[in-house]
C-alpha cells in the first residue's frame, strides 16, 4: 500500500476539488479581481502534487503521467504565442482583436481571459512536471514503469 | 511604515540562518519565512497579486525543496571555516555597502513621483484594454512581450530539467525496440 494513511486520504479526496476549482476561479477571474494565469495555475499544480504526495507515485503517474504533463505544457505554451501571433490578423502582435465588451463582466476585455486560461494550462502542467523530474525521475517506481517486464527492487 | 521594517529584519535574519544552518531541512524551513514573511510585505505595499504569487510558489517550492532533501541521505551539512572567504567577502560587503550608500543616497522617496508611462497605463488601462485588474492590462496587454518572454523561459527551463534528469533517454528505448524486433542496434 502506497501514500499516507487513510486520514489523508480521505481528506485529499474531500479537498482536492476545492483547490482546483478555486485554481480555475483565479484563472479565470484574473482580469477582474487579484490573480490571474500564474497564480491560479501553480494553484491546480498544488492539488495534482497533493494527490501525488497523499495517495502515492504509481497512482498520481498513472491518472496524469509526465508525458501528459510534458503535453500540456506544449499546449499551454504554444496557445499563449497563438493568441499573440492571431493579433497579427488585425495589424500588430499582442493586438487585443477580440471586442472588449462591458468593463466588469466575465467576458469582457477581448483576447486578456484567453491568454490567463492559456497560462494557467501552461504553469500547472510545468509545476507538474518539475515536481516529477526533481522527485521521481531515476528512482525504482520510474524505471519500473518504463519497463513493465522487470519487477520493481 | 514600524511593520515594514521590522519584517525586513525578520527577513535578513531567516536568511542567515538558512545560511548558516547545519540541518539542511531546517535551513530549508528558514528560506520559507522568507518567504512567507516576502509576501506579507506586498500585502503591505498594496501588491496582492504578487503576493498571492508570491504565497503560492513558495508552498510549491518549499514542498519540492523537502521532498529533495528528505530523500538525500546526507542532510547535515559538514563545516569548513575558510577564513580567507569569510574575510574576502566582508571586504566586499563593505565596498557594496560604501557604493550603495553613494548611490541610493539621491533616491527620491519610495514610489512618491509616479512616472509618466505608468500614469498613462492608470488613465487609460481600461478603457483600452477593458480589463478591470489593471496589472492583468499591463501584463497581458502593454507588456504583452514579458510575459511571453517569461513563458518561454519557464518552457524552456522544463525542457532542460527534463533531458537532464531523465536516466533514460529515448535512444535507449528505440534500441531496445529494435532488438525485441530482430533489427541491429547500430542501423
Amino acid at each position: 500500500m502506497q501514500g499516507m494513511t487513510i486520514i489523508v486520504k480521505t481528506v485529499v479526496r474531500i479537498v482536492t476539488s476545492f483547490i482546483v476549482l478555486y485554481g480555475i476561479y483565479i484563472v479565470l477571474y484574473g482580469h477582474l479581481t487579484p490573480g490571474g494565469g500564474f497564480p491560479g495555475g501553480v494553484i491546480v499544480a498544488a492539488a495534482y502534487i497533493l494527490i501525488m504526495l497523499a495517495y502515492g507515485k504509481e497512482v498520481a503517474l498513472r491518472s496524469f503521467g509526465d508525458k501528459s504533463a510534458s503535453l500540456l505544457d506544449n499546449l499551454g505554451a504554444f496557445g499563449f504565442l497563438a493568441i499573440a501571433l492571431l493579433g497579427l490578423t488585425g495589424g500588430y502582435f499582442f493586438l487585443n482583436f477580440i471586442n472588449h465588451g462591458q468593463p466588469f463582466r466575465l467576458v469582457s476585455a477581448g483576447t486578456l481571459p484567453l491568454s490567463n486560461i492559456a497560462i494557467g494550462v501552461k504553469v500547472s502542467a510545468c509545476l507538474y512536471a518539475v515536481f516529477i523530474a526533481l522527485a521521481i525521475f531515476g528512482r525504482a517506481v520510474y524505471r519500473a514503469m518504463e519497463e513493465p517486464g522487470k519487477e520493481e527492487r | 511604515m514600524v511593520l515594514f521594517v521590522v519584517l525586513l529584519v525578520f527577513m535578513i535574519i531567516g536568511s542567515i540562518i538558512a545560511i548558516e544552518a547545519r540541518n539542511l531541512l531546517s535551513s530549508v524551513i528558514s528560506v520559507g519565512t522568507v518567504g512567507f514573511a516576502l509576501s506579507i510585505a506586498f500585502l503591505l505595499l498594496g501588491a496582492p497579486d504578487i503576493a498571492i504569487t508570491q504565497i503560492v510558489v513558495e508552498v510549491i517550492a518549499l514542498i519540492i525543496l523537502i521532498r529533495g532533501t528528505i530523500s538525500l541521505d546526507n542532510t547535515a551539512i559538514e563545516k569548513h571555516r575558510d577564513t580567507f572567504a569569510m574575510v574576502s567577502a566582508l571586504v566586499f560587503f563593505g565596498i557594496f555597502l560604501a557604493f550603495s550608500y553613494v548611490a541610493l543616497k539621491d533616491m527620491p522617496e519610495f514610489g512618491k513621483p509616479l512616472m509618466k508611462v505608468s500614469q498613462g497605463y492608470l488613465q487609460r488601462g481600461l478603457q483600452r484594454t477593458g480589463a478591470a485588474n489593471i496589472v492583468m492590462s499591463i501584463v497581458l496587454d502593454f507588456r504583452g512581450y514579458d510575459t511571453l518572454g517569461e513563458a518561454t523561459v519557464l518552457f524552456t527551463s522544463i525542457l532542460g530539467a527534463f533531458v537532464v534528469l531523465r536516466k533514460r533517454g529515448r535512444k535507449k528505448k528505440e534500441e531496445r525496440d529494435r532488438a525485441r524486433v530482430g533489427i541491429p542496434g547500430d542501423l
